[in-house]
């Protein structure tokens, strides 16, 4: 039987890739993109989870408003990535410290 | 073009204020007397602070004097300033003083007294530094002011003492409530002093920064630094006795207290005599004339503190013209010799410059008092008043004045012969080569008399210097001249009338007077003096040499002008600045630069150092710190 711990250690497996992703991850910067989608994906996960089990639909509303703003917010990534990738000729994370103090 | 422009309407200015002046003072002889406010210009509290005058005889003989030897010295600076590159900004300058001495003595409120009192003191310091790229002129006109300002602070507390008192800075209600400040003692240093002792002793401090009375009267022979034409009018004739004509203004306040009298003359006779006494050692021919100045302005101190204000305005008077006279004849003298100002390489000018010569004889004459001259009637008149005061200190008073008789005499007539007369010394050479400057007559030159525009005024001023005092003593001194605008307390000091009992009992007039005073005291100094000098400086010219050699301490002494300067050096500039540079290095640099301005930028620059290390540009780093701080949100704020 999958119960409601089943999802959410699925959920922190997920977060916790994403996570790892971000930090190990030094070579391309669109990984770090899907990281942080992934991240959102897992977060989703636990908002149904929850939701199914306390029979409260307004975490799946939640969920529908997540994705939409991810997919607005990896819009804006991917063009940020394309304009980096005009600039610098890389998508190097290492090469991306421009803005160090 | 301009210079011809700015010259002509000057005088022209001069001219029309000198005639209605004159229209003013026949208005006030026929009994006139003008106490107007004209403008309100402040209102604080019940404090009423405002712009009016006040004309009486003292103000109309004033304006007069003032506009008379103003527009002498207008004339004058034509030929002595001619070529000069600041010769419009010299015209402008006497005009705006003219105004100012004009606003002093005719204001009628204690306020524009000291509009006026200011106003002359930042024309003297812009005078005194007419040639501001010498040094030595911007360092005379900085110890002027500075000098100033400490006697105007005396003067501004005692207008605050009197406004305090009397809830008016107005004349006519300030004397009118004289009751009140008399019946009042004040705690100063622990002790009660009367109010009034120590308002006089504040304005006369005043009195003493602007008519140069020991101690504060260093700035004085400095001011010669100044053009000729400026030591004739302003540091002779008229702005130093601003001082005199004050007190005399203030004469109700004056009456109430003996105590400021004593002060007022015991200043007044070390100023007579310690300064004349610096005149014979001094060579610079404008220093002795300034030296004499400084003496005089004590003799009327002196007066003013015998309670004969009538005859310290009476010298006043004669002695700006005569002084005034002095002035421009050695500002002649210094043309012919082509600015050439010591007295050691003159002599016997009288062939080449015949009218300074009888001029300058005549102001000389008239400085040390011969009968019948301006200077005599004055003079004899206020020793005689010093000889009947009864207050402390008159027999010290006495003294001096006597014994400065006698030194008046001997170095208005060293300087005389030295000058006018003896050797041609500009024709030795080694004296001739010691130009530093480009000026100095050559030895082989003659000097030559001035022009028209200097020789006018010198004759113009001869003119009073020789009658005046014959022609006015009789009103001014004991008619009713002065008697609504000087104020005296007959039963305590009675000195002006015994002064005019002898003058009509005893002399029968002036010329009774005259006759009179050659068995007296002072004529007998006086011509001693005289008789010294011409023996020294005619007869036997090794004398002087042989008696510095003898006295050469009193003669250092002298020489250091008393130590003044040197204490003054020493101490309060040598003070000042010390005290300043610790301000600076200390205050100004260590704490307010060093802690508090640069401190402050400083340790937000080395956190800064810091903490940028943090910010590596890296999103996995900024990432990583997001997580962290998640982290430790979740473990705070997370309760289980």
């Amino acid at each position: 039987m999958i119960g409601l711990s089943h999802y959410l250690i699925l959920g922190a497996i997920l977060f916790t890739i994403s996570v790892v992703g971000i930090f190990l991850n030094r070579k391309n910067i669109i990984i770090l993109l899907m990281s942080i989608e992934l991240m959102l994906l897992a977060v989703n996960i636990n908002f149904i989870a929850f939701s199914h089990y306390l029979n409260d639909i307004a975490g799946q509303i939640f969920v529908f408003f997540i994705l939409t703003v991810a997919a607005a917010e990896s819009a804006i990534g991917l063009a940020i990535i394309v304009l980096i990738f005009r600039n610098t000729r890389s998508i190097n994370v290492d090469d991306l410290n421009r803005l160090n103090g | 073009m301009p210079e011809f422009f700015a010259s002509s309407m000057t005088i022209l200015s001069v001219f029309i204020a000198f005639v209605l002046s004159c229209m003013t003072l026949n208005e006030t002889l026929n009994g006139l007397v003008l106490n107007q406010t004209i403008y309100q210009w402040l209102l604080s509290g019940h404090y009423q602070f405002e712009v009016g005058f006040l004309i009486d005889n003292l103000t109309a003989m004033m304006m007069v004097v003032v506009t008379f030897v103003s527009l002498m010295v207008h004339i004058y600076t034509m030929g002595y300033m001619k070529g000069d590159p600041g010769y419009r900004r010299f015209f402008s300058y006497i005009s705006l003083f003219t105004f100012s001495m004009l606003m002093l003595v005719m204001s009628n409120n204690f306020m524009q007294l000291f509009f006026g009192w200011e106003a002359v003191g930042l024309v003297s310091y812009l005078l005194i530094g007419f040639w501001f790229e010498r040094p030595t002129a911007i360092y005379a006109n900085l110890k002027a002011f500075l000098v100033n300002r400490v006697g105007d602070f005396g003067f501004i507390l005692g207008i605050a003492l009197i406004l305090y008192w009397t809830g008016s800075l107005d004349y006519a209600t300030v004397f009118k409530s004289t009751s009140i400040i008399a019946a009042h003692t004040m705690q100063l240093f622990g002790q009660p002093v009367a109010v009034v002792t120590v308002i006089c002793i504040l304005l006369f401090i005043g009195a003493m920064g602007k008519s140069a009375q020991v101690p504060l009267h260093v700035w004085l022979p400095d001011s010669m630094e100044g053009p000729t034409p400026i030591s004739a009018l302003i540091h002779a004739a008229t702005m130093v006795t601003a001082g005199i004509f004050m007190v005399s203004r203030t004469s109700p306040l004056f009456e109430l207290s003996d105590t400021a009298l004593s002060f007022v003359m015991i200043i007044g006779a070390i100023t007579a005599l310690f300064m004349g006494l610096l005149g014979i050692i001094q060579n610079d021919i404008k220093r002795v004339i300034a030296y004499s100045t400084l003496s005089q302005l004590g003799y009327m101190t002196v007066a003013l503190g015998a309670s004969a204000y009538s005859v310290a305005m009476f010298h006043l008077m004669t002695h700006a013209f005569f002084k005034a006279l002095l002035f421009l004849g050695a500002g002649s003298v210094i043309i012919g010799m082509h600015h050439d100002q010591d007295i050691q390489h003159m002599g016997n000018l009288k062939k080449y410059m015949p009218i300074t010569w009888i001029t300058f004889l005549i102001g000389s004459l008239a400085l040390i008092g011969t009968p019948l001259f301006s200077g005599f009637y004055s003079k004899d008149s206020l020793i005689e008043a010093v000889k009947l005061s009864h207050i402390s200190g008159s027999h010290f008073a006495y003294f001096s004045v006597l014994v400065g008789v006698f030194v008046t005499a001997f170095y208005s007539f060293r300087l005389y012969f030295l000058v006018f007369h003896g050797k041609e010394k500009w024709r030795l050479q080694k004296l001739a080569h010691h130009d530093d400057h480009h000026h100095g007559l050559n030895p082989k030159d003659n000097p030559h008399e001035s022009p028209l525009s200097v020789t006018l005024p010198l004759a113009l001023l001869a003119i009073p210097s020789l009658i005046i005092g014959y022609i006015t003593i009789e009103p001014i001194l004991f008619g009713s001249f002065f008697e609504k605008s000087i104020f005296l307390d007959i039963e305590a000091h009675p000195t002006m009338e015994h002064l005019s009992h002898h003058f009509h009992e005893i002399y029968h007039g002036p010329f009774g007077m005259a006759l009179h005073s050659i068995v007296s005291l002072p004529f007998l100094f006086a011509s001693s003096g005289v008789a010294l000098a011409y023996y020294c400086y005619q007869v036997n010219l090794n004398l002087p040499k042989a008696i510095f050699n003898r006295t050469q301490m009193i003669y250092r002494i002298l020489e250091n002008k008393y130590g003044f300067d040197t204490f003054n050096e020493k101490f309060f500039a040598f003070g000042s600045r010390f005290l300043g540079e610790r301000f600076w290095q200390i205050g100004d640099v260590k704490i307010i630069d060093g802690w508090l301005v640069n401190g402050t930028a400083k340790s937000i620059g080395k956190l800064a150092e810091k903490i940028r290390v943090i910010q590596s540009g890296y999103i996995y780093h900024y990432a990583f710190a997001m997580v962290i701080g998640v982290f430790l949100f979740l473990t705070f704020f997370i309760k289980i």
